[in-house]
């Protein structure tokens, strides 16, 4: 089976992922204390930049079933702001309050845009059916 | 996950560390079977053999797994906020932020490449003529990826039972 050069977009995207992920045990491993959040600022951050690099990535991609991106895309991306939503409910209810909660609340963020992204771009690169042409090249 | 919510509200011992024990068993378990179990078995099957397999298992996996993983893990937060285990001040609290880890690494295993695979091989049997080569393609990374957790399961079982056991 031949397939098309692609990007790193699955590897990206799980390093965006690990760098919420650890800001989050970093502000959690501290309960109760008070925690200073320059750590867990600045892997937000780099989280940040990776997901925009892997979009900037992604958009610069040819000969993609984009139709099929999207059509898996914003059904997982509906599934995950609810369990983002309800992770962030559950943060509320624990009485998180100020720069913890700010910054769990835009990991929470990365992680529903992330998620999704990464399902539909897996669906869409193995796609050869009905939205992709043939691929050429090879991997 | 109506168990879940009735144990969180009720937020007793008994049914917090039963639903944390029974789910969190049923995760690894299910890891360590189809990574070492149902993988080898599956390379070894025929190709139709193996499309009939996976039209049967993928759907049930897409609804057993993230019911198993979520009663499993908020349980255990609960039963951690109960018993203290989850502050900084507890004697097993390094014990934690080591299962905290271990988990964030499967999780991100789990949602970067074997949620994902699991939808495309969906997607994939819902056409007219699914394409043998990605079904394959893509089972071959969901088992793998099982089998990866499956593995790092046992380091959760080995942090779980010295924070039982204190």
């Amino acid at each position: 089976m031949t397939e098309q050069r692609y990007p790193p977009i699955t590897e990206l995207g799980m390093l965006s992922l690990g760098l919420i992920v650890a800001g989050g045990i970093y502000l959690s491993s501290h309960i109760p204390q008070h925690v200073p959040l320059a750590p867990a600022i600045a892997l937000l951050v780099a989280s940040t930049l990776v997901l925009i690099v892997n979009y900037v990535l992604l958009r610069r991609v040819r000969d993609f079933a984009w139709e099929r991106f999207f059509q898996v895309g914003r059904w997982a991306l509906l599934a995950y702001v609810i369990t983002a939503g309800m992770i962030e409910y559950a943060f509320v209810r624990n009485h998180l309050t100020g720069g913890p909660l700010v910054i769990l609340t835009l990991s929470l963020v990365i992680y529903a845009l992330q998620v999704p992204t990464l399902i539909g771009f897996t669906v869409a690169r193995y796609d050869t059916s009905d939205a992709a042409p043939p691929a050429t090249g090879s991997h | 996950m109506i168990l879940l919510i009735i144990g969180i509200a009720a937020n007793q011992l008994w049914e917090l560390t039963f639903l944390h024990v029974a789910f969190g068993a049923g995760w690894t378990i299910i890891d360590l079977f189809l990574g070492l179990v149902l993988g080898p078995i599956m390379g070894r099957m025929s190709i139709p053999a193996r499309i009939e397999f996976t039209t049967r298992l993928m759907p049930k996996m897409v609804l057993i797994m993230p019911t198993v993983v979520t009663v499993a893990l908020a349980s255990g937060w609960q039963l951690s906020t109960k018993l203290g285990t989850n502050l900084s001040a507890s004697p097993t609290h390094g014990w934690l932020v080591a299962s905290f880890i271990v988990v964030g690494v499967m999780a991100i295993i789990a949602l970067g490449l074997l949620e994902p695979a699991n939808i495309a091989v969906l997607v994939e049997l819902k056409k007219r003529r699914p394409n043998p080569q990605v079904i394959e393609r893509l089972m071959k990374r969901f088992i793998y990826s099982a089998g990866i957790i499956g593995a790092m399961q046992v380091a959760t079982l080995v942090i779980m039972t010295k924070v039982a056991t204190g």
